[in-house]
């Protein structure tokens, strides 16, 4: 290569980019036809159950997601709007909650030593293997015995009960900020705890938000926990998960399938803005985390 | 090296051992040099502290003692025995000709074992607080005879907010961990050891423990279950090397093309990947699984344009329903490791590069040589954690393909089914809660090797402490 002229070498440095773009714009493609397909339909008139086009047949209309909305109700066993905010709610407490329990958690096991740390890591890191789904049974019976089934104060807990486990990112973010820090901090007098609130937490900017960000989500994303929560009767107290996955079942799916995409829409927009603009600290997250040899 | 290691387990137990001796001798001793005040906490926890003056800290002890022993006599007691039965009484219908039948309620086995795996949790903590009074009043009456005013309740509240705050820290989380991961494991796990399946369904019926019965069962060769187990272990594997390879290649050269010097726009081809990633699971599996129906609309445009005469069962036939979970894995699982590999891409000392290229290296010798073994090497870890996290990828085969086209020959599963999809089936669809649980244990004891393997061997594990 290096011994080739210099102009031979220049014209395969474009061809290559050419063909790079040409990759790229291909793959983008691929990447994109679902995201179009979805939106497409959800704008579509006159859907009755799996279309088998890509490009609608009878023209484009808004009602889907008027629907959405106006059908709320009894009628339909469909609550959309209600769904959303629930799901909001849930998210919102969660998030708040396992937020601080993990980086509580990650600040004692990564900046003190006491005597159960060790065991405690150990154990952690087994609880972790196991399947989360073969506890969920089990979850709902001490949810049932407590009387909390149906309610949306369960599904709060169960996202953020797990919250002692997911402390590995931000251990491994507190790891690396030097202990001099603290140090001198405490032969100024300082606790623990002003250390943690007045040193640390003001430092980890992105390992907060990366926390904050992916238990946030969480709650829009499941559709198993919820469904064995609040069962087949409690719909107003559906998430927006479980509530569109019910809009496609085998016997809502001819109804509502154009409804479940604009449903589906509405909700991946906050969510992909949210993630989109937050992008760096997620990326910063995980291979902070998981990249470390 | 190897050796080392064995050694330091061996010295792991030992300590562990030691701690319980050691406790022991704790409360030998105490007993011998602790004065009447201090021998009275033995039997009334928390008296050596409060006559003492520390009030806050001997009602704690007192009061804990006094509801752990109420509880136990109204309840504990019971279901410590009804954890050994798992009841004896069959729930059965009284009829008494010209009455309406009446049921008679029996044992609940569920309850009875949920209930003692919590009390033998409340017993443990008990011991705990146990040994933590008797300590405690040990020291207090050391600090009086030597003359030191002892911590009031301010104080001490103040240590938790600086030497301590690792237990003001951690007492919330823990307590969730207990009640919502460890409690119900415990249960499940237990559960794997009795016979609870479809045919023993509390109240109606009783369970009870049969040992290594499910286990066999699950193993043998014989018999529908492990003519149903071993075939799904053999996809799951296999679902879970090909999935982790080809997103990891894949990713790593999708990273590459991105990165590479004259490509323009970078952020925005990122963000088209990411975008896959920020979108939930459930919209755009469910969104494929409609497009890749029989009469949906890829097999709908394919036979339009006259491509196929006749719909292609991506989703209905095995060996199509296999290769299509792999490829549409692939688009959610690409831009992840898209994004993982680049950040390492970039970390690469560019000197590498530039000796290759003196050298006169193809860019396919310099991708082979130079990168892969540099990125092979840092992710290491994370490979594996992929690899985990794939045999336990229930989203993409549950909302696809829903683990069908059923097997005939196989039990509550489908040619798809991974190990986590069936055990969800099990657990929901039939409630063989034993079979489910059996399964779980598998699954767990394959993540734990492959753990062991992929942390006891990265440097950050072995040498947290000089790494900091």
């Amino acid at each position: 290569m290096s011994r080739q002229p210099f102009r031979h070498a220049r014209g395969r440095v474009i061809a290559g980019n050419t063909l790079a773009y040409v990759v790229l714009a291909v793959l983008c493609v691929i990447w994109l036809v679902p995201v179009a397909w979805l939106i497409i339909i959800s704008f579509s008139k006159g859907v009755a159950g799996i279309p088998n086009y890509f490009w609608p047949k009878y023209g484009f209309t808004l009602q889907n997601y008027v629907k959405l909305f106006k059908d709320s109700g009894a009628a339909s066993g469909f609550y959309f709007p209600r769904w959303f905010l629930n799901t909001l709610f849930v998210a919102i407490c969660s998030c708040a909650l396992t937020a601080v329990m993990t980086l509580s958690v990650a600040y004692a096991v990564s900046r003190m030593r006491f005597r159960l740390r060790k065991p405690y890591l150990n154990v952690a890191l087994v609880l972790g293997m196991f399947p989360g789904f073969m506890s969920m049974i089990a979850v709902y019976y001490i949810l049932k015995a407590v009387g909390l089934t149906n309610t949306l104060v369960a599904l709060i807990l169960v996202y953020s009960g797990g919250a002692g486990l997911g402390f590995y990112v931000a251990k491994g973010f507190f790891d690396a900020i030097p202990k001099e820090m603290d140090e001198a901090a405490m032969i100024d007098g300082a606790t623990r705890s002003q250390i943690f609130w007045q040193i640390t937490v003001p430092l980890s900017k992105p390992v907060i938000v990366y926390t904050i960000l992916t238990s946030f989500l969480a709650p829009w994303a499941d559709f198993i926990f919820v469904n064995m929560i609040m069962g087949p009767t409690a719909y107003k107290n559906y998430t927006v998960a479980l509530g569109l996955f019910r809009m496609i079942d085998r016997e809502h799916i001819t109804t509502y399938f154009s409804m479940f995409c604009a449903g589906a829409v509405l909700v991946s927009i906050p969510i992909v803005a949210l993630f989109i603009s937050m992008q760096r600290f997620y990326v910063e997250g995980i291979t902070g985390g998981s990249v470390k040899g | 090296m190897e050796e080392n290691r064995i050694r330091s387990r061996w010295s792991g137990l030992r300590r562990f051992f030691a701690a319980f001796v050691n406790q022991a001798n704790l409360l030998g001793r105490t007993f011998r040099e602790g004065d009447t005040r201090t021998r009275l906490s033995f039997v009334l926890m928390g008296f050596g502290n409060l006559v003492r003056g520390q009030v806050a800290k001997g009602l704690y002890y007192f009061l804990s003692e006094a509801v752990f022993v109420v509880y136990m006599v109204l309840f504990g007691a019971r279901s410590l025995v009804g954890i050994v039965t798992l009841g004896t009484k069959t729930q059965y219908i009284e009829a008494i000709p010209g009455q309406v039948p009446k049921v008679i309620r029996g044992d609940n086995s569920m309850l009875m074992l949920l209930y003692g795996v919590a009390t033998v949790l409340l017993v443990v903590w008990f011991i705990a607080t146990y040994f933590w009074n008797i300590s405690s009043a040990m020291q207090a009456q050391r600090a009086v005879e030597k003359g030191e005013v002892l911590p009031g309740l301010r104080t001490e509240a103040r240590e938790y907010l600086d030497a301590k705050f690792h237990v003001t820290l951690m007492i919330l989380p823990v307590m969730g961990l207990l009640l919502f991961t460890v409690l119900p494991l415990l249960f499940m796990i237990l559960i794997a050891f009795t016979n609870y399946d479809s045919s023993h369904q509390p109240p109606g019926s009783l369970f009870h423990w049969t040992g290594l019965y499910t286990f066999k069962a699950l193993f043998s060769n014989s018999g529908v279950l492990g003519g149903t187990f071993w075939p799904v272990l053999g996809w799951t594997i296999t679902w879970a090397v090909i999935a982790t390879a080809s997103n990891y290649v894949l990713g790593m050269l999708l990273a590459i093309l991105i990165n590479r010097k004259g490509v323009r726009f970078k952020g925005l081809w990122r963000t088209v990947f990411v975008m896959s990633i920020a979108i939930p699971q459930f919209v755009s599996l469910l969104l494929m699984r409609n497009m890749l129906d029989d009469f949906g609309p890829i097999n709908g445009v394919l036979q339009h344009w006259g491509l196929t005469s006749k719909f292609i069962p991506f989703l209905t036939n095995a060996t199509f329903a296999r290769l299509s979970v792999l490829v549409v894995n692939l688009w959610v699982g690409i831009p992840y490791s898209m994004l993982i590999t680049s950040g390492i891409l970039l970390s690469i000392p560019k000197e590498l590069y530039e000796a290759a290229a003196i050298d006169g290296a193809s860019p396919f010798r310099m991708w082979t040589k130079i990168i892969l073994p540099y990125v092979v090497f840092v992710t290491g870890p994370y490979l594996i954690t992929q690899f985990i996290g794939n045999i336990n990828n229930f989203n993409v085969i549950y909302l696809l393909t829903g683990g069908g086209p059923s097997g005939l020959t196989y039990y509550q599963a489908g040619k798809t089914d991974l190990l986590v999809t069936w055990l969800y089936k099990l657990t929901v669809n039939t409630r063989d809660y034993s079979y489910a649980s059996a399964i779980g244990i598998c699954v767990f004891i394959i993540s734990a090797i492959l753990s062991l393997v992929a942390y006891r061997n990265t440097k950050s594990y072995k040498k947290e402490e000089t790494f900091q």
